[in-house]
C-alpha cells in the first residue's frame, strides 16, 4: 500500500475513533432515561449498529462473492474473506450486548427464540465460512467453494433480519421509523444509533483494508512458497 | 442519568469494546506474523537463487 493509501486509513481511523467516543458520550449524558429499562438500554446503541453493521459486511461480502464467481479476480475473494471475518466479529458484539440487556430485562442470559437462534446460526455459519477456507490449499478452489458458501450464507442473514416479523415471541419488535413508519422511537435516540451505525461502518472499511492487505500478503507467501518448492 | 442497571449496562459496553480491542491486538499480530514469514521466505528464495 502507498504512503498516500496509508496515510488516509490512519486518518479514516482517527475520524472513526473520534466520533464513537463523541458518540459515547452522547449516549450516555445526552441521551433521555427510558422509563422502564433504567441505564440498560443504552447498550441498544452498540447492539443496534452492531448487527446492522455486520449485515452490511455480509451483504458486501456477498457481492463481492457474485463479482468472484463471474470474473474469477482474486481481489474479490480477498475483499469477501475480510469484510466476512470483520462482520463476524460484530456478529459476536451483538450476540454479546443483546444478551447482557436480555439478562436484566428478561432474567436470563439465552433464550432459543426464533431471532436470537438465527442470529447464532448467522454467526456458526460465517465462522464455518472462515474455517472453510483454512481446510483448502489450492487458493482458486478455495475462492471458488467460499464464494458459493458465502452467496448462500446471506440467506441466514436475511432469515435473521425478518426473523422478529416472521414469528413474534421474546425479542422486542422493529422499533426504527424506515420499518414502523415512525413513533416507537425517540428520534434524538434514533439518530445517534445511526450515527453509530455510521460510525461502526467506518471502523469497519479500515478493518476491511488492513485484513485485506493481510490476504494479499498471505497470497504472496503462498505464491514464493509455490516458486520456492519449484528451485 | 438514571442508575438502575448501572453495572450490566457497563459490562455491555465493556465487552464491546474488549471483543473489537482484542480482534485489532489480532490483525495487528498477524500482520507482524505475516511480515516476518514474508522476508524469512523471500530470504530462502534468495538464497536458493544465489547457489
Amino acid at each position: 500500500m502507498t504512503n498516500m493509501g496509508n496515510n488516509i486509513l490512519y486518518v479514516m481511523g482517527i475520524v472513526a475513533g473520534l466520533w464513537l467516543a463523541r458518540n459515547v458520550h452522547e449516549i450516555f449524558l445526552g441521551l433521555p432515561d427510558e422509563a422502564a429499562q433504567g441505564a440498560i438500554y443504552r447498550i441498544l446503541f452498540f447492539h443496534l449498529p452492531s448487527w446492522f453493521t455486520c449485515f452490511t459486511a455480509f451483504l458486501l461480502a456477498g457481492v463481492s462473492s457474485i463479482l468472484y464467481l463471474t470474473k474469477k479476480n482474486l481481489v474479490y475473494d480477498t475483499f469477501a474473506v475480510s469484510a466476512v471475518e470483520v462482520g463476524t466479529v460484530f456478529t459476536v458484539v451483538g450476540l454479546t450486548t443483546g444478551s447482557i440487556w436480555a439478562r436484566i430485562i428478561w432474567g436470563i442470559w439465552w433464550t432459543w427464540d426464533p431471532r436470537l437462534t438465527w442470529a447464532l446460526i448467522t454467526c456458526i455459519i460465517y465462522a464455518g465460512y472462515l474455517m472453510l477456507r483454512r481446510a483448502i490449499d489450492d487458493p482458486t478452489a478455495r475462492a471458488k467453494n467460499s464464494a458459493v458458501l458465502c452467496i448462500f450464507a446471506f440467506a441466514s442473514v436475511v432469515i435473521t433480519y425478518k426473523a422478529i416479523d416472521w414469528w413474534r415471541t421474546q425479542h422486542p419488535g422493529a422499533v426504527l421509523s424506515f420499518r414502523t413508519g415512525g413513533g416507537r422511537m425517540d428520534p434524538a435516540m434514533e439518530s445517534i444509533l445511526y450515527q453509530n451505525f455510521f460510525a461502526l461502518l467506518l471502523l469497519t472499511s479500515v478493518l476491511v483494508v488492513l485484513r485485506m492487505r493481510q490476504e494479499a500478503m498471505s497470497r504472496e507467501i503462498e505464491g514464493l512458497r509455490r516458486h520456492a518448492h519449484a528451485l | 442519568m438514571d442508575s438502575r442497571n448501572f453495572t450490566y449496562m457497563f459490562y455491555g459496553f465493556a465487552a464491546a469494546w474488549l471483543i473489537l480491542a482484542l480482534y485489532v491486538v489480532s490483525l495487528v499480530a498477524r500482520e507482524g506474523r505475516l511480515r516476518r514469514e514474508l522476508d524469512s521466505v523471500k530470504k530462502m528464495i534468495g538464497e536458493a537463487s544465489g547457489k
